[in-house]
């Protein structure tokens, strides 16, 4: 009764294209902008932001970058977390190499130097798709770790090969604490999706979804396929890039190969099956999901502990995360293959029509 | 579109496509056999046959998805040499295919702004950032196809995701992609195919519309020779590859070759 279309008519096509044409969309959006900027920065403990908060939101964004490529533009990458690496090794040695490097600026350079490389491994999506194609980014998942770890000037020749990241410093403010950090990664994710919000209602998000859903008939159109395709590797590996900077930066605190292996880029590609392929929110639901799973299964257990004196063998323990993982995956591959958000959609679609079903 | 037009735009003029000699096969498969024929401004020109004749890959050959081993192809002038699909779009060449190929999960509207997609001359950042030329084009591209929707009769299913449409319906968005793109040179093939009477007689229509309108030169694949008949000008016939007969409907009703080949064994 109250989230409906009624009486907003649209009088003209620019209110019809509006990034969020429903007003009770606006007002939601502006809810969830006021309670991140307001409210959480006061209500958090450092554990929420350290632990869930800020991973949430850089995982999110490499969530959105994948969900570019592959929801959008339908060229699956099994790769993801390397071009994760690339955006944190650059950015690296941009601040390293640089005399005076601003550190925003060196995020958008790592992501420039993924999206470069992410072109690179774009290629072969040219002559190549489907399965064949998903090898070869796998094949670039361990090219690029492997490359990274092994070529010393990358790590500055580092003996552990772990390095500490540089501190974030903006215009002479230090952002040392977990809110801080916490409001600068919400601020970059939320530009960074909006401006994937508007490619996606563009000309460019149409010409994606054109070569993902019938490549002949979007070369007949009049769409360059070379050109959309390695452009979503490029756009894809920028926000991929830019979301591994913020992870070594904001949340690891270290700049290491391992920590961007192929398991980081399952969880990506879990995270846009499970939040919703194709979708701008299914990103952040999904990267919601996939880092509370494992706090709330571990509250769950210790409930059935203390509270009903279960007993819970160790080994059970720690496969159910993966059990749980596994089963959700395959229910909303075969149940619900455009996800949480599209659960979502049929819920707004639903209270749209409530309390009159007909 | 640009603006109907009160009175009809219609009158034959020069060729605009001449296809002369096109050979075409897949390994030992000739699909296409020193093939020649015209097509001149503003006229529909139908291509009839028997299945597998070759009729569908002849507008792949047109549009560049298919190249011949042989022959050439000279539209507006020019000789085309393995021209890809998208540079024919950009000559003003649009199509529709003989199995439906729309964007599946996308809104009606969505396909049928893909149809403007040449017009559109923002680059990627402008789009991202949503300003200026990225804006402006958006909303005037929009009331372009908005004027191909009330053409179509399709307002009421803009919104709707093509892939829940009943096949008739889909068959006409597949028209209004094509023609938001304004060609000069429309390839339909078998536009009717699989409808019922109601639905054919619409989309006959719809295509003498586009054709007295626009002036749009229509190379038109269709079995029902009925429709043939009534719409087309002129009418090349293939079988087995093979041209077998060539000029108006009259004349290639009366041609031997083709009662036997098709016309007698189809009726
Ligand atoms: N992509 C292709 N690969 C192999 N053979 C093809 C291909 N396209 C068409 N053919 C062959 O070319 C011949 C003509 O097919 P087609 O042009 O589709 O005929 P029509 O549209 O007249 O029914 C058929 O024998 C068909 O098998
Ligand atoms: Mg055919």
């Amino acid at each position: 009764m109250f989230y409906r279309e009624a009486g907003q008519f649209k009088t003209s096509y620019q209110a019809d294209a509006a990034i969020f044409p429903i007003r009770q969309d606006r007002v939601a959006i502006a809810a969830v902008l006021v309670i991140a900027y307001a409210v959480i920065p006061l209500a958090a403990t450092p554990y929420i932001f350290s632990a869930l908060l800020i991973p949430c939101l850089i995982l999110a964004l490499a969530a959105l970058g994948l969900n570019i490529l592959t929801g959008y533009a339908g060229q699956l990458s099994l790769g993801h977390a390397a071009f994760m690496a690339i955006g944190a090794f650059a950015s690296y040695n941009f601040m390293l190499r640089v005399p005076g490097m601003p550190i925003l600026l060196a995020f958008v350079c790592g992501g420039l130097c993924a999206a470069g490389i992410g072109i690179l491994f774009g290629l072969p999506s040219l002559r190549i798709r489907g399965f064949y194609l998903a090898v070869a980014t796998l094949a670039a998942q361990f090219f690029i770790v492997w490359c990274l770890a092994k070529v010393g000037w990358f790590s500055n020749y580092s003996s552990s090969g772990v390095i500490t990241a540089q501190a974030i410093v903006i215009l002479g403010y230090t952002f040392d604490t977990p809110t801080a950090k916490y409001l600068l990664v919400l601020t970059i994710v939320a530009v960074m999706a909006l401006a994937a919000k508007n490619m996606a209602r563009s000309n460019i998000g149409r010409q994606w979804m054109a070569v993902r859903d019938m490549d002949v008939a979007a070369e007949v159109i009049g769409i360059r396929l070379v050109y959309a395709k390695l452009l979503a590797f490029a756009v894809s590996s920028f926000y991929a890039g830019v979301a591994g900077a913020l992870y070594a930066y904001a949340y690891l605190g270290t700049v290491e190969p391992e920590a961007y292996n192929l398991d980081l880029s399952f969880r990506i590609l879990f995270m846009i099956i499970i939040g919703g392929v194709g979708t701008v929110l299914g990103s952040f639901l999904g990267s919601a999901f996939i880092v509370l799973l494992p706090i709330m299964l571990n509250f769950t257990m210790q409930f059935m502990e203390q509270t009903l004196h279960l007993s819970i063998p160790m080994s059970a323990a720690s496969n159910l995360e993966l059990m749980v993982f596994g089963g959700l995956i395959i229910f909303f591959l075969i149940v619900e293959p455009h996800g949480l958000a599209r659960l979502w959609q049929i819920a707004k679609e639903k209270l749209r029509l409530w309390p009159f079903p007909h | 579109m640009s603006a109907p037009k009160t009175e009809s735009v219609r009158k034959i003029g020069d060729t605009i496509l001449k296809l002369e000699n096109i050979s075409l096969a897949f390994g030992g498969v000739k699909a296409l056999t020193d093939i020649s024929f015209d097509v001149r401004e503003h006229e529909i020109r139908a291509i009839i046959g028997p299945n597998g004749a070759g009729k569908s890959s002849m507008l792949n050959v047109i549009n560049g998805v298919y190249h011949p081993q042989q022959g050439t192809i000279t539209f507006h002038g020019d000789v085309r040499h393995n021209m890809r699909p998208h540079d024919a779009a950009s000559q003003g060449i649009a199509r529709t295919f003989q199995n439906i190929a729309l964007f599946k999960s996308m809104s009606v509207l969505d396909n049928i702004m893909t149809g403007r997609t040449l017009k559109m001359k923002a680059n990627f950042i402008e789009q991202a950032l949503w300003i200026g030329r990225a804006r402006r084009e958006e909303f005037a591209q929009r009331a372009k196809v908005e004027q191909v929707i009330d053409f179509l009769e399709i307002q009421h299913i803009r919104k709707t995701p093509v892939g829940r449409l009943p096949y008739g319906l889909q068959k006409r968005v597949e028209l209004a992609r094509a023609l938001a793109a304004e060609p000069t040179l429309l390839l339909l093939d078998e536009p009717m195919a699989g409808m019922n009477v109601e639905e054919k007689q619409d989309m006959c229509r719809f295509i003498l519309d586009v054709n007295e309108q626009y002036g749009t030169t229509i190379v038109l694949i269709e079995h029902d020779m009925g429709v043939v008949m009534d719409i087309s000008d002129r009418v090349v016939v293939l079988d087995y590859g093979k041209k077998i007969g060539d000029g108006t409907p009259a004349e290639v009703r009366g041609n031997k070759a083709v009662i036997d080949a098709y016309l007698g064994v189809a009726h």
